[in-house]
């Protein structure tokens, strides 16, 4: 028998029925299952088809993310030497971006598990997984130099008022983590949009930390061409070494780790599919208007998928199976529209250069009602075979 | 004397707390929306609404046995509308620049439900001094609400109290900012939602409900 299974044997009676804790016996069930397997069992028939439990389903959440999380520490670490005008090696810029995401994490876990602690012992229910996943998509929406008390403002809203009020994992119908990550964004807008994408104090002369999506090209240039010329070609945004919130820079860790989740049959490849054609499709359209050549209307699909969250939020975000339609033709259409509606946003409404969070949040609202047209439409189908 | 005496007191706090007009009944949450972003707003419109549901309440009482009952409406809304052209235009004379500020909501307090809700529930089926006292109660039960919205908003949005600076400036220093969303109409949403939860968590007041 291991030492943590001994130590937490010996600890268990204090916490159930009427020993001295057994107010926090969400929180030693939570601890016991993180180590072990929850040992209430399925007593008959049916039986589950594997052990793929929330929390492992979390867990490969989490698996998913590393990429997108090592790629976005070192990148903030070399954002900040490139505005500094030096030049850092790997390591180096890895552990200074680490001592900016590091906090926020910790922040982001500290405050959001105090709150679950709180609701899981008041409520008497387990303390539910879905803030792992939370916990760790929240800071990566966020730019690096966002001060650590609005992080725990953030995740107390995108917790409280994203889930809990609601019920908790599993009834919320908006993404907790991009629920406070729209709270921040609409109370400090200043420390959420403009120049704040880097993380350095003095920057050396005509450095801009503005993200790509905020270039405007001058008139009667093409806004490709300014955005090559001022380090966002199609590559450099492909592979992420540009400014941006912590996770989101890098299509490419970004699709490493939809990738995984699809394989995995953890997010539904229809939403990512269907996110990635409609907003293809709505920048083909808006590509073939005439006119508009300094914005971003005719940037094209390839620069739309590749710059700002879209792809981040697409295969993270928008997949959540809680605030994600449950019907296939549901997931479709849920991420069609998200894709057409990032898109509108984006080249129609100058004062949200991003609009990859408003577009999910606006198409988890709508979620329920796509099931219900959805399953209304299949069973109005199947009446005259009865 | 003694037992009408507490009759209207308890009149009055049932407005206040207990069956509160916005945090029990949501009713009136267009305006607590829209002028709660200054206290000094909230606390006029809080005023003006009381004022009209009272009297409202008062006069249509005394009028409840000759009123027929299929055009009580039209009448009420015709008692209701004289008494709130009459508050408009007085906020006119003497608070021109709280009237300018509270723009057309003065003039919505006709379109309130608290004031047709009180007359229609309470004012038809009461005694005239009972049905003033409830539009009170009512009236302060919504001005407390629209108020502590207010102090909420004003304090965290823009870092004010009636208009003045009161978080110091060495906070903003530190690192603090203004909370832009309470000043946006989502904010009071928050605000009501959150008091609303507090109000019902309370011990004693929700035993029955649940």
């Amino acid at each position: 028998m291991n030492p943590v299974k001994k130590l937490l044997d010996l600890g268990e009676k204090h916490f159930t029925g009427s020993g001295k804790f057994s107010g926090l016996a969400p929180l030693f069930d939570a601890t016991k299952t993180f180590f072990f397997f929850p040992s209430p069992k399925t007593r008959c028939t049916p039986f589950v088809r594997d052990n793929l439990d929330l929390k492992r389903f979390m867990s490969f959440v989490i698996i998913s993310l590393m990429p997108v999380l090592i790629f976005g520490i070192y990148n903030t670490g070399f954002q900040a030497g490139l505005a500094l005008g030096e030049s850092y090696t790997f390591s180096q810029s890895f552990l200074l971006g680490l001592r900016y995401v590091l906090p926020i994490i910790i922040v982001t876990y500290g405050v959001g598990f105090f709150w679950e602690i709180l609701f899981a012992s008041i409520r008497g229910h387990k303390i539910s997984e879905g803030l792992l996943v939370t916990g760790l998509l929240f800071p990566l929406t966020l730019p690096a130099t966002i001060p650590l008390w609005q992080v725990a403002l953030g995740i107390s809203f995108g917790v409280v008022i994203g889930k809990e009020v609601f019920g908790g994992t599993g009834r919320n119908f908006l993404n907790p983590a991009l629920t406070g990550r729209a709270f921040l964004f609409f109370s400090y807008p200043v420390s959420m949009s403009g120049e704040v994408w880097v993380a350095a104090t003095n920057t050396v002369d005509g450095f801009s930390g503005a993200t790509a999506l905020s270039v405007l090209a001058p008139e009667g240039e093409k806004i490709t061409a300014v955005l090559s010329n001022s380090g966002f070609s199609l590559a450099e945004l492909f592979f992420g070494l540009v400014p941006g919130s912590i996770g989101e820079t890098s299509a490419f860790c970004c699709i490493l780790g939809a990738l995984f989740l699809v394989i995995t049959k953890i997010a539904n490849f229809r939403i990512i599919i269907g996110g990635v054609l409609g907003l293809s499709i709505t920048a083909i359209i808006f590509y073939l208007i005439p006119g508009g050549n300094e914005s971003w209307i005719s940037a094209g699909p390839l620069y739309h998928l590749c710059a700002g969250g879209f792809l981040f939020g697409i295969s993270f975000m928008a997949t959540d199976p809680v605030s994600a339609p449950g019907t296939n033709i549901g997931r479709w259409i849920f991420g069609f529209l998200i894709g057409f509606l990032t898109i509108t946003i984006r080249v129609a409404n100058p004062a949200f250069v991003e609009g990859t969070m408003l577009a999910i949040l606006f198409m988890n609202v709508f979620a329920p009602l796509l099931d219900y047209i959805v399953m209304k439409y299949t069973i109005s189908k199947r009446i005259p075979n009865v | 004397m003694s037992e009408e005496k507490t009759n209207y007191i308890e009149i009055v706090t049932r407005g206040i707390w207990k069956e509160n007009p916005v945090a029990y009944q949501v009713l009136g949450i267009c305006s607590a929306l829209a002028v709660t972003v200054k206290m000094s707003t909230a606390v006029v419109m809080g005023i003006a609404l009381t004022i009209v549901t009272a009297f409202a309440s008062l006069i249509i009482s005394s009028l409840r046995k000759k009123i027929p009952s299929n055009i009580r409406i039209i009448v009420e809304l015709a008692i209701i509308s004289s008494l709130v052209i009459v508050t408009d235009q007085i906020l006119k004379a003497f608070f021109y620049d709280i009237s300018k500020q509270l723009s057309i909501f003065v003039g919505l307090i006709i379109t309130n439900c608290i004031v047709l809700g009180r007359a229609e529930a309470f004012a038809l089926a009461n005694k005239p001094l009972d049905s003033f006292f409830d539009g009170i109660g009512n009236g302060l039960g919504y001005s407390l609400v629209l108020v502590s919205v207010a102090f909420l908003r004003e304090l965290l949005g823009s870092g004010k109290f009636l208009g003045f600076n009161i978080i110091p400036q060495f906070i903003f220093d530190a690192g603090y900012q203004n909370m832009g969303l309470m000043v946006l109409a989502p904010g009071a949403f928050f605000i009501i939602g959150l008091l609303v939860w507090l109000k019902n968590s309370l011990p004693g007041i929700s035993k029955e409900k649940r």
